[in-house]
């Protein structure tokens, strides 16, 4: 896509005399270097990773048979299903793949010196451990009659959000998600100025990688639902006050099902917000082990904003049991399957990129080949979920969990982690040992296989979710279920050993480490790049081999 | 079919004598949906099978399609990459078919979500009311016969195998009548689900929503569900029981007003009892 001239951008030694780093503490808290800004995110998003991990891990644990084992009341089991939820979502997909990759290759792919607002940058970033912590506080305070934390599931519904939680744990919860929600709005406030105004000279819209392009939908997405959800939390919290608001109160002329509302028409952007960004990633990774530049970039790119835009008005298809209008679910149902079209372009575009390639089966690359066919099994049951006939018997259902795992656990968290190979010498300056990343691939991929496909089968068979305890007849899936949980787990343990050996053997990157099929212009800088990159602007040529 | 039987609830003994013993929960270690008694079910099965099989087929056929260009365009097979970035006709044929694909799924997907949601002139009307943490069944058009109780879920010692799905009171209603369920909750949230009836409402505060069913003739049988919208600490302990007896035996109940005791204390004179 982005030819780079021989000798057009420039040398940046790491002896350039630029790249005097401030001291340790000022370096890293009142940083204001969307390189270092980057790296805290990702660091936050492991250790947010971690959290979510053992809180699922734990409910494997309970669910590997009937009965109740782990657990102290039913109410502890939804805490933790509630917590995992929020904590995955707001706290480790959302700051890995957008504050930790955006940050760090958006400005380098198209040329900036920086983001547009680095003190801005600093604030979206400091935001997210108070929020965190605030959400752990929650675990520890009262929540409802039932025990301390809220355990009214990541959607907070009311009632028992509001009257069914009358304790200060989902108080702290609205105040954690309110400060990570106004972290992801300056964020992306930040990236849509970025990325309008700050391309080198020559890099127009339509030469931008993928990447950049999907950070950009990503950013406008964030910044029209998060308000939604913010608004949403306000007047949860208004209505928990004795004698405040009604606005979900049967009692008070308000309704519960407008929340339901309130809350999807951020919820389903926000799937969107989550698969975006691993969609730009999974491109330049297809796009560098295949050799050739993507094929129909143009179409990737539309395809994109095109899943963004529809993203914002298929809302209720979360909620087609609620018994909504007849009407209305048939709209929502044919504007549901219209995503599938978009989805479809962006499926086979990969594949096409590769035809006729030399591909070259890296870590990154077997993370992204996972990732397209794994996103295509959560996407086609999505289509399923679709038909709001069928869904009757599969809403609330793990065949849902199975789905949103499918393309959030492995659709999302493989682009993280396919993002993250390909980067590492990047980012870090030193390879990882392929061996460990290898075990990592195989050890996660069969893992979370074997924990999510059986519960297609669990919800077929009519198993809802959020249940601690179940009949015995759902046991055997369940089992294998949890089985797969280890094997992640073993997974995780290769994570961070290829991390800590890298660390310590620190063989050195290159400039380029991945050779001729990776064209942006991240490519062009040393690894680690210097602290302050592009003081001389890259000067982007016309070219047309790229599209 | 072939459900165990306890004799600790005399409900159960009582259409376990009468009643065919057909028996609709969720199968041991099933991976498929519960066997459909209503026409709702049948035809949600049907569409759920159908569209399964589409998405099975583009699952395989991108699984194919991928496993063929990792072997044919690998570095080794495939030296020198192309540099082909367009080719319209392909894009073009990438876009229309899925599209084409989608207009034959939603047909037969409107046709169901109308049959279910359009509610028919139904015969007879139940109330269910989601409480914390047990469900309320009351019979509006037979209000001065059956009282409305409250359904329980059974604890484990006297559930034995169908506990979370066995409760202390079903909800009784006759076979091949069309039935309308109002559904309506005085707390939380939570949902009515019968999965062999392919039934599913959520019980809303200040709402009072609507469904139906009408299980086939021969289907009668107990029928389990379990309350399928998160509603608290006992949400996985809300279990949903219906009793399908036929009309006959409807009557009968409705006649000994609906309790289960008087049904089971009267034993077999109930049966000759009625003309």
């Amino acid at each position: 896509m982005v030819a780079i001239p021989e000798g057009k951008v420039g040398g940046y030694g790491a002896h350039d005399d630029d790249d005097d780093k401030p001291g340790f503490f000022a370096r890293w808290f009142y940083s204001t270097n969307h390189k270092d800004i980057g790296t805290l995110y990702l660091i936050f998003g492991i250790i947010s990773g971690l959290i979510g991990g053992y809180l699922s891990f734990m409910m494997r644990m309970e669910l590997a048979e009937p009965g109740i084992q782990f657990f102290d009341t039913g109410h502890q089991y939804n805490v933790f299903a509630s917590m995992h939820g929020l904590i995955m979502i707001f706290f480790m997909v959302m700051p890995a793949v957008i504050g930790g990759f955006g940050n760090w290759f958006v400005p380098i792919m198209i040329g900036a010196p920086d983001m547009a607002f680095p003190r801005m940058n600093n604030l979206s970033f400091w935001l997210l451990p108070v929020a965190l912590i605030c959400l752990l506080i929650s675990f520890a305070v009262p929540g409802s009659a039932s025990g301390n934390g809220f355990g009214g599931g990541w959607v907070m519904y009311p009632p028992l959000s509001t009257s069914g939680a009358p304790g200060p744990a989902f108080d702290f919860i609205i105040i954690g998600l309110l400060a990570a929600g106004f972290s992801s709005i300056f964020g992306a406030i930040n990236f849509i100025t970025t990325i309008l105004n700050m391309r080198a000279p020559g890099m127009t819209m339509h030469k931008m990688p993928l990447f950049a392009w999907s950070v950009l939908v990503t950013a406008f997405l964030l910044l029209l639902a998060l308000p939604v959800l913010a608004a949403s939390l306000f007047m949860l919290f208004t209505d928990r006050i004795d004698g405040g608001t009604g606005f979900f109160d049967p009692a008070m002329g308000g309704d519960p099902e407008m929340f339901q509302h309130l809350f999807w028409f951020f919820g389903h952007p926000e799937v969107y917000i989550m698969i975006l960004p691993a969609f730009g990633i999974v491109s330049h990774v297809v796009s560098t082990f295949s050799k050739k530049p993507i094929f129909g970039y143009l179409g990737m790119a539309y395809a994109m904003v095109a899943i963004g835009v529809v993203g914002f008005v298929v809302w209720a298809h979360h909620m087609y049991t609620v018994g909504m209008d007849v009407d209305l679910k048939a709209y929502f149902l044919a504007a549901t399957l219209v995503i599938a079209v978009p989805t479809g372009v962006k499926i086979f575009s990969w594949l096409a990129t590769m035809w006729g390639g030399s591909i070259r089966f890296t870590i990154p690359m077997q993370w992204a080949l996972a990732f397209i066919f794994l996103f295509v099994v959560g996407g086609v049951t999505g289509v399923m979920l679709a038909n709001a006939g069928v869904d009757v018997a599969l809403h609330d259902t793990y065949y849902v969990v199975a789905h949103f795992h499918y393309v959030l656990s492995m659709g999302a968290v493989f682009g993280i982690f396919c993002g993250f190979y390909y980067w590492f010498g990047k980012m870090s300056g030193y390879l990882y040992n392929k061996w460990l990343a290898a075990a990592h691939f195989w050890l996660f991929f069969i893992g979370v296989n074997v924990i999510f496909f059986p519960q297609h089968f669990l919800g077929l068979n009519g198993m809802p979710r959020r249940y601690i305890d179940y009949p015995e007849e759902f046991e055997l899936w369940n089992q294998v279920s949890s089985f797969g949980a280890y094997i992640t787990l073993a997974g995780v343990f290769f994570f961070f050993a290829m991390l800590v050996e890298a660390f310590i053997r620190r063989r050195p990157a290159s400039e380029n480490y991945w050779g001729e099929g990776a064209t942006t212009l991240e490519w062009t800088l040393p690894s680690p790049p210097p602290f302050h990159i592009f003081n001389t602007l890259p000067r982007i040529e016309d070219t047309d081999d790229g599209h | 079919m072939g459900v165990k039987r306890l004799t600790l609830a005399a409900s159960a003994a009582f259409f376990a004598m009468t009643s065919a013993a057909f028996a609709n929960k969720p199968t041991d270690g099933g991976y498929w949906l519960q066997d459909a008694a209503t026409p709702v079910m049948v035809e949600l099965t049907k569409l759920h099978n159908f569209v399964f099989w589409i998405i099975t087929a583009i699952t395989l056929f991108v699984m194919v399609l991928m496993g063929y260009i990792m072997f044919r365009f690998s570095e080794k097979r495939n030296p020198v990459p192309s540099k082909t970035t367009h080719n319209t006709l392909i894009e073009v044929i990438w876009t229309v078919v899925p599209i084409i694909i989608l207009l034959v799924m939603v047909v037969p997907s409107m046709k169901l979500l109308y049959m279910q949601d359009a509610l028919p002139e139904t015969e007879m009307t139940i109330k269910v009311t989601g409480n914390t943490w047990n469900w309320e069944y009351a019979y509006p058009d037979l209000e001065d016969q059956v009282e409305a109780f409250i359904s329980n879920p059974l604890e484990k010692d006297d559930a034995g195998d169908l506990y979370l799905l066995k409760t202390d009171a079903a909800l009784v209603v006759p076979v091949d009548t069309k039935i309308k369920v109002l559904v309506t909750s005085s707390n939380n949230l939570h949902s009515f689900a019968v999965p062999a009836f392919g039934v599913k409402m959520d019980a809303v505060p200040g709402r009072i929503n609507e469904t139906w069913f009408e299980v086939l003739p021969g289907k009668e049988g107990t029928y389990y569900g379990q309350c399928s919208e998160l509603c608290g600490v006992n949400h996985y302990k809300m279990p949903i029981e219906v009793e399908v007896v036929s009309k006959d035996e409807f009557k009968r109940w409705v006649a000994n007003g609906g309790s289960f005791r008087k049904v089971a204390a009267l034993g077999g004179t109930a049966t000759a009892a009625q003309e």
